[in-house]
């Protein structure tokens, strides 16, 4: 490599340049419309970044980079080119990746670095190895139970907390000792161990309705850790880039347990699951009026304003092509169409509307809560696919509910209420919803995707 | 080195700062995306993955190359693979223009 004085002001305005271009990468997601740009400025900072650290004297061997830098691209770009109903578990593995890369990197430097570690140091390249290690298999976990090669339903025990702590507590001390004592080597392996397995313990009480908050949470940890390396490297660009992926997971964590209703201590401490198990109250069976296709259309095509509530239940079925055929369908008779969005709809934040964008759907048709309440008195028909919890009006009225004080969508505001579900089997959090007792409500009994279908054929829709 | 410290905890306090103001900023509309595209932006830990593979270290140099040369797999697999997916998501946000459907 050269031995220009000037190289090293290079690479650090590169790094500059690159610092810039991430930060406008993320204000420029700030809309629909010039998301695209901040996608290719973040690109660009990257390659800057890049190309600017292999420009580094001090690297005497580029082979394996190389070699490295290829197979990432080998692997990386079947990633990127997922299914988007596959979205929520490549995302927690990206997350995994993440960590994996921060985890072993910091376990280096301290090898590379013991005994002269000062202790601030120290201190920081433990949270940087501790967060790294749990978001590692925290995220490989949850990555594990969105696949469904791990079983969905939360696995709780007594004591489950105390043991959690404990371990994360443990990790803690040790990780103090070697602050005090960075010599001691052998103690290394255990704040990536303990922090493994914790990730792991975090992870088993977890259901999938709350993997939107842990999704978001790992996110956060992910980020810190970066920043973690990025102050034992002494890197501002690797500060940074981590602050921003650390608030921006803090963020999306916030919002994703406000709309779940639950402190944001109990998200912190990953005590995800456990008040909702107990509180499934079994009430006798009471009637409900149900609908066939023909009927709901009948009642669709004669509506002026519909407003389409999502849930996980349309991801499964991947009803949402046959959704926007109803979309149509209904557009071309006149009536005006909406789709109301819970935050936590779905297995993460925004996922319903990447999936509905993916059946071509137009993003201002997409409302999120605050947006669509106001709607509903004047609506004539909501439609509820494959969603329960989120429009549960025992969480406006029902101080009991386990849901009590979670913010809803006011579904039951409009005049009609249709719910497409496959049987009256209560939701995922076992609680019973009052909404399909109301005399306003008609239940459609089936598949979101067949029965969505067979409403567009009576509608005369669909393309096929 | 004690103030070179100092101005990194300067500088990861305005970056968070600045994140917050403009993630906060980010319609929930497309939360998934943005969730890809600062993974994509993390995984610039890729720098300190090459540094650790390549430089020359006195002793640990096998160590060094062995866990270098992973970091810089999965981190490189995180910036090809959520530059991609985030890309793809976003063209598929289209607004309801003039055309009938």
């Amino acid at each position: 490599m050269t031995n220009l004085p000037g190289m090293e002001s290079i690479i650090e305005i590169t790094y500059l340049i690159a610092t810039a271009l991430f930060i406008l990468s993320l204000k420029w997601l700030s809309s629909p419309a010039t998301a695209r740009r901040g996608v290719f400025a973040g690109e660009l900072g990257m390659l800057l970044a890049i190309a600017g650290t292999l420009l580094h004297r001090g690297i005497v061997e580029y082979k394996w980079i190389v070699i490295a830098l290829v197979l990432g691209t080998i692997i990386g770009v079947p990633l990127g080119e997922v299914a988007m109903a596959a979205v929520p578990q490549r995302t927690a593995l990206s997350h995994a990746f993440g960590a994996l890369c921060v985890t072993l990197v910091g376990a280096a430097e301290f090898y590379l670095r013991t005994p002269d570690v000062p202790r601030f140091m120290m201190g920081v390249l433990s949270l940087e190895v501790i967060l790294g290690s749990l978001t590692f298999t925290g995220s490989l976990m949850a990555a594990g139970k969105l696949q469904e090669v791990l079983p969905q339903r939360p696995i709780t025990y007594k004591g489950q907390n105390i043991v959690n702590l404990g371990l994360l507590g443990v990790a803690i001390v040790v990780a103090g000792m070697l602050v005090a004592h960075p010599e001691k080597t052998q103690l290394f392996p255990l704040i990536v161990g303990i922090p493994l397995l914790f990730g792991v313990m975090m992870i088993i009480p977890i259901g999938g309705a709350d993997m939107p908050t842990v999704i978001s949470l790992l996110n956060s940890y992910a980020g810190l850790s970066a920043a973690a390396m990025g102050f034992v490297l002494d890197s501002k660009l690797l500060i940074i880039a981590g602050a921003l992926d650390g608030a921006s997971g803090f963020i999306l964590s916030v919002n994703m347990s406000k709309a779940m209703n639950r402190s944001f201590s109990n998200v912190l401490f990953g005590a995800f699951g456990q008040e909702q198990t107990a509180a499934a109250t079994k009430q006798e069976a009471r009637p409900v009026r149900s609908a066939t296709p023909e009927e709901a259309a009948a009642i669709l095509a004669a509506a002026n304003k519909v407003v389409i509530v999502p849930g996980y239940g349309m991801a499964v079925a991947q009803a949402q092509h046959k959704v926007r055929e109803l979309y149509d369908a209904l557009t071309k008779r006149g009536v005006d169409v909406k789709f109301g969005i819970h935050p936590v709809a779905g297995r993460m934040p925004g996922h319903m509307n990447v999936l509905l964008a993916e059946a071509d759907i137009p993003y201002d048709k997409l409302l999120d809560m605050d947006e669509i309440n106001g709607e509903f008195p004047q609506t004539d028909v909501a439609l509820v696919i494959g969603a329960n919890d989120v429009t549960n009006p025992a969480a406006r009225t029902d101080a009991s509910s386990p849901i009590f004080g979670m913010p809803i969508l006011d579904v039951d505001k409009a005049r009609t209420v249709m719910v497409i579900k496959r049987s009256m089997g209560a939701g995922f959090a076992g609680i019973e919803n009052p909404l399909y007792y109301l005399d306003k409500t008609l239940m459609l009994f089936g598949d979101a995707k067949s029965f969505v279908g067979a409403i567009v054929r009576e509608l005369g829709g669909g393309h096929e | 080195m004690k103030l070179d410290l100092l101005t990194s905890l300067y500088v990861f306090m305005l970056a968070a700062f600045i994140g917050f103001e403009v993630i906060r900023r980010v319609s929930p509309l497309l939360h998934t995306p943005l969730m890809s595209l600062t993974n994509a932006l993390d995984a610039i830990a890729v720098v300190g993955a090459i540094l650790l593979a390549g430089e020359y270290h006195a002793h640990g140099a096998m160590l060094a190359k062995i866990l270098g040369t992973i970091a810089i797999v999965a981190a490189t697999s995180n910036i090809v693979g959520g530059f991609l997916i985030t890309d793809r998501m976003l063209r598929m946000f289209k607004a309801s223009g003039p055309k009938k459907p």
